[in-house]
């Protein structure tokens, strides 16, 4: 088995990474606040962050985009994990069953009337469940390969 | 009464710390359990006396209809004072024959453990805790048997006492559970109340299931081969579960349900053959044995015979008879295994052969070892006097076989006067034989439980109406269902039975004359052992064991590629001949409204799935992949699944991603298999396919039930605040799901986290590698000390 | 257009299959990959193939008027679609680490070195 290293490196898609990076950023939180009401929610938006990330890093390197996330992937899946489960909370101290949605409208001067609920909790959840796990598993390999 | 069976268990965790603080007292500390149970039941002997019913119940699963409950008559006190009664003198008498032994704090743990499960057993009024105790029982008793685990012949023997009556507790549990059913509830005392069974449907198959437990745990024959087996516990469990209790559990079960399942053709046949041979095969084995509890256990195997004898006949009188000479059995039998247990402790022999004349120095031994033998041999004044003559009115009363019955009886106590006379004469008379300890008379903790024991057994034969009174009539009407109303009394009056226990004296005691010789005439049985049930069931276990290997062997080959062949192989002809049965399959085969755009889509799928199949380049079949999971995704958008195709697509995306990280370093394919396997594996597979897809012809347009979707279409809106339906389900309607679903990814990630950075442990050691790293230690090693040479030099410089 | 799917679907697992009785691991994920997708679209076309309406509220409505495609088996495909990915990535890089360490991609040859 002799082993072949390959390499993707190019200034195409360099430049192209760091212009698209921050879009598909912004994107995938849109996708994800949206998801409710269009198509979209935690998982969509959680992979296509995922995927800017896993791009940068194959534009670059391993350890920008590392930097780039600042936090271990691992940890990410913990908080998704944490947010995800406390969105089962609230509904007991109303006296209402496991789970049961909850629902609070908030009037903001510059936002204007924003809809705050536990099934948006839980989609952030599941939102930084998945980019954890699937960068876990990205980045886990890219540094098998690259030591 | 939860407390005072719990009190057991609770006591037997701590019993190792009350053992360490104890010390040789310990004993006499852990006995004050039972002593105090024992007088809390006999507090209760006057309401129970009066024909009294006590019931105590406690939810357990209510949604099963199990609850603990608790109920006691007649019968389950008598069994309760003798359980805590004897094992009060059990604790005592095993502190201080096991004084010294380094497990005894587990001995203690176990003992007390089994003093609970029985103790639940007799008193559970509901027919499942009864079998969680009942298997309970057995499981402490394979601990006890076990105890000196050490030896291998222990170890099997525990082995086999479990086998046997783990086997009786599978067909016990489900003749309870048919029991539970045909009565309509799994309360003994509403299955009691509600009078008899045997006219049910199930009433044949329920009676031999429980049989079958009942017969193995109280080992009748032909499983009687276990008790004497289980001799290797050491002799306060051999006293206390093997001959008193545990083994008399199954006895107990049958005389509970004797008023709802007995008084049928069957109940009759069955238990009185089983019971008379177990008796006569039992006494016979015991007077061809020479080993002191070898006897014993053989002769208990007849006490059990007798009393599903009894049991079967179910009259009045055998009802009286059996529990009055239950009651002697424990008290005599209790006393001999005890005896037997200070003869090996004080003189250190096993066996009536190495034994005789110790009477002048175990005086006191051998006074007790008489009195409870003559009670065992049932010579008037003592209790087994009054149980063998109700046992031969019952019999000769009998309404079947009385002749067979009252002849196999009469020999049966021929050999038990013989057995007794060896019991009482052998080891204490005649010519002093060397033993290998010095004999001596014990200590009182040893000899407080026989002798109480015996003189008990004196007491009740002298005062008969003592026990009957007490207990005896209010278990005996328990057993029958009815008040009984005979009493017990010493003196019959010069008649048949009396006649007969004088013959059968004269001539056992002739027999003891020729003991050796009767031995002798008998060793035949050594060349039908080899025939006997013992022989067959390790045959069972040898075949059971090497049939299970030859189908592990078979089946779990280790290559993934049989697996799949078996299992798919079932599926096709399963479902294809459930299919090719069901009258007017449809299958909804139309072309018609197929767009263009998608009839291009699919084929262009069928086409890559099959290039993927074919191709020999790694990359090719990934790129391959990756246009089919495109390709599936336009289908999802096409058919109105827009989220699920745009996840597919992202998902896609990085599968690729990942599968050329990884596998690219893999080599190229090779062609490994024979041209045959692949020709099997595409018939296989092609069988599949073709199934699946007549599978979905048949199911689409068959829904027969309204789905639930319907509610969440309905109810997205106004409930869910959301317009993405599909979201909703997700995050909302079925959040728990989606919660368990994260949870997957995320032992995803912590496992390959970990298999990536956790492999220093994984990689193969060689003998180079294992050099290497000596080398490297030792490099190290040499490398410090230099260092810390140039330290001190440069400190004293 | 069901019996399309059925042809299409019943392609698959046959492909699938056969690619999992190969002895390389590598057209072992291949058939894995295909299973998963296979299967997805079992789901998928027994549910019902409705074309144009997906279970999307319109906006300013409450419920859905007219027929609409089944929400439920839609989020049941959209969770085995991401738990197919979890189930693919963990078996991909058990399978990187058994080649690292067994030097082969054969099964049979794996089998013989535990």
């Amino acid at each position: 088995m002799k082993p072949r290293r390959f390499n993707m490196r190019s200034l195409i898609l360099n430049t192209g990474s760091s212009l698209l990076l921050p879009l598909l950023v912004l994107f995938s939180l849109f996708l994800l606040f949206r998801g409710h009401d269009e198509p979209g929610g935690g998982f969509i938006g959680g992979l296509v962050a995922a995927a800017a990330v896993a791009l940068k890093l194959f534009a670059e390197d391993y350890k920008a985009a590392r930097d780039m996330l600042r936090v271990h992937p691992l940890q990410l899946v913990g908080i998704g994990l944490v947010l995800a489960a406390l969105a089962a909370l609230p509904a007991l101290f109303f006296g209402q069953s496991f789970f049961t949605a909850q629902w609070w409208s908030v009037d903001l001067p510059i936002f204007g009337h924003l809809k705050l609920s536990t099934p948006l909790l839980f989609d952030i959840g599941v939102f930084l469940g998945v980019i954890g796990a699937v960068l876990t598993v990205v980045f886990t390999l890219a540094e098998a390969e690259h030591s | 009464m939860l407390i005072a069976v719990l009190s057991c268990f609770i006591l037997a965790c701590f019993a190792p710390w009350v053992h360490r603080l104890g010390g040789r007292q310990s004993g006499w500390l852990l006995s004050l359990l039972p002593a105090a149970l024992f007088v809390y039941f006999a507090s209760l002997l006057p309401e129970v006396s009066q024909g009294g019913q006590l019931q105590f119940a406690y939810p357990w699963f209510p949604g099963l209809q199990i609850q603990l409950s608790f109920l006691i008559d007649g019968l389950s006190l008598l069994f309760a004072l003798l359980i805590t009664g004897i094992g009060f003198f059990i604790l005592v008498y095993g502190g201080r024959y096991l004084e010294g032994h380094q497990s005894l704090g587990r001995f203690y743990i176990f003992l007390l453990g089994f003093m609970g499960s029985m103790l639940g057993l007799v008193l559970s009024d509901n027919l499942i805790s009864l079998f969680v105790f009942w298997e309970l029982t057995t499981i402490t008793s394979f601990m006890l048997i076990g105890f000196n685990h050490e030896q291998e012949d222990a170890r099997k023997k525990a082995h086999q006492g479990l086998m046997v009556t783990v086997l009786g507790g599978l067909a016990l549990m489900t003749g309870l559970i048919l029991l539970g059913l045909a009565a309509g509830s799994f309360e003994l005392s509403t299955i009691l109340a509600s009078g008899t069974l045997t006219e049910h449907s199930l009433y044949l198959p329920m009676l031999l299931l429980i049989l079958l437990g009942t017969f193995t745990k109280s080992a009748q024959t032909p499983f009687h081969f276990w008790l004497p087996n289980a001799m290797a516990a050491p002799t306060p469990v051999s006293a206390y579960l093997h001959s008193a209790t545990m083994v008399k559990a199954g006895v107990y079960l049958m005389a509970r349900l004797h008023p709802s399942l007995g008084g049928s053709e069957a109940w009759l046949l069955i238990l009185t053959l089983f019971g008379a041979v177990t008796m006569v095969t039992g006494i016979f084995l015991a007077s061809r044995a020479t080993g002191i509890k070898r006897v014993l256990a053989y002769s208990t195997v007849m006490a059990l015979g007798t009393l599903t004898m009894l049991l079967g006949l179910g009259t009045e009188k055998a009802a009286l008879a059996a529990v009055t000479f239950l009651l002697a059995h424990a008290l005599y039998k209790g006393a001999l295994f005890m005896i037997a247990g200070i003869l090996d402790h004080s003189a250190g022999v096993k066996d009536f052969r190495d034994v005789g004349g110790l009477r002048s120095s175990m005086p006191a031994t051998t006074a007790v070892a008489i009195l409870a033998s003559l009670s065992l041999a049932g010579i008037i004044p003592l209790f087994g006097f009054v149980g063998k003559e109700l046992l031969l009115e019952a019999v000769l009363s009998a309404s079947i076989w009385q002749i067979g019955l009252t002849v196999a009886t009469l020999v049966a106590n021929i050999m038990v006067v013989l057995v007794a006379a060896i019991m009482a004469l052998t080891p204490w008379f005649g010519k002093t034989v060397e033993t290998p300890k010095k004999p001596h008379d014990p200590n009182v903790a040893l000899l407080i439980g026989p002798a109480l024991l015996a003189v008990l057994g004196l007491l009740f034969g002298l005062v008969p109406a003592l026990a009957a009174d007490g207990i005896l009539t209010a278990a005996a009407s328990a057993v029958y269902g009815q008040p009984v109303t005979l009493g017990l009394s010493l003196w019959h009056g010069i008649n048949l039975p009396l006649m007969l226990t004088i013959s059968s004296l004269i001539l056992g005691l002739i027999m003891f004359r020729f003991w050796a010789g009767w031995r002798h005439m008998t060793r035949f049985m050594q060349t039908a052992e080899k025939f006997g049930p013992e022989v067959i069931y390790e045959r069972l276990m040898l075949g059971m064991t090497s049939f299970a290997s030859w189908q592990t062997k078979t089946l779990q080959n280790g290559y993934l590629r049989n697996y799949l062949i078996t299992t798919l192989g079932t599926v096709i002809i399963i479902v294809g001949w459930a299919l090719l049965r069901v009258q007017h399959l449809e299958l909804h085969i139309s072309f018609d409204d197929i767009k263009i755009h998608e009839f291009a889509i699919v084929a262009l799928l069928i086409l890559s799935a099959i290039i993927a199949v074919v191709v020999r380049s790694f990359l090719a079949a990934v790129a391959m992949l990756g246009a089919l999971g495109f390709g599936v995704a336009l289908l999802y958008v096409f058919f109105s699944a827009v989220d699920v195709g745009i996840t597919q697509v992202l998902v896609e995306t990085i599968t690729v991603l990942l599968l050329v990280l990884v596998l690219y370093r893999l080599p190229e394919f090779r062609s490994l298999s024979s041209t045959a396997n692949r020709i099997r594996d595409a018939i296989i597979a092609g069988a599949t396919g073709l199934l699946m897809t007549v599978l979905v012809l048949a199911i689409t347009g068959a829904r027969q039930l309204e789905g639930i979707s319907e509610y969440f279409l309905q109810n997205s809106g106004p409930l869910g605040h959301g317009r993405n339906v599909v979201n909703v389900i997700l995050v909302d309607f079925r959040a728990l799901d989606t919660l368990g679903e994260l949870f997957v990814l995320a032992l995803v990630a912590i496992g390959v986290y970990a298999m990536i950075h956790l492999r220093t442990g994984a990689l193969p050691v060689t003998n180079s590698d294992r050099r290497a790293a000596f080398n490297f230690r030792r490099a190290q090693k040499e490398k410090s000390k230099a260092e810390q040479q140039t330290k001190e030099t440069g400190e004293s410089s | 257009m069901t019996t399309l799917m059925a042809i299409l679907i019943g392609t698959f697992y046959a492909a699938a299959i056969y690619m999992m009785l190969r002895r390389s691991v590598v057209k072992l994920v291949i058939g894995l990959i295909l299973l998963s997708n296979a299967a997805n679209l079992l789901i998928f076309t027994v549910a019902g193939l409705e074309r144009g309406t997906p279970p999307l509220i319109p906006k300013g409505q409450d419920v859905i008027v007219g027929a609409a495609a089944d929400p439920l088996a839609q989020a049941v495909i959209l969770t085995s679609i991401v738990i197919g990915f979890g189930v693919l990535a963990f078996a991909v890089v058990l399978i990187h680490r058994a080649c690292e360490v067994v030097q082969t991609d054969d099964m049979n040859e794996m089998k013989g070195t535990d």
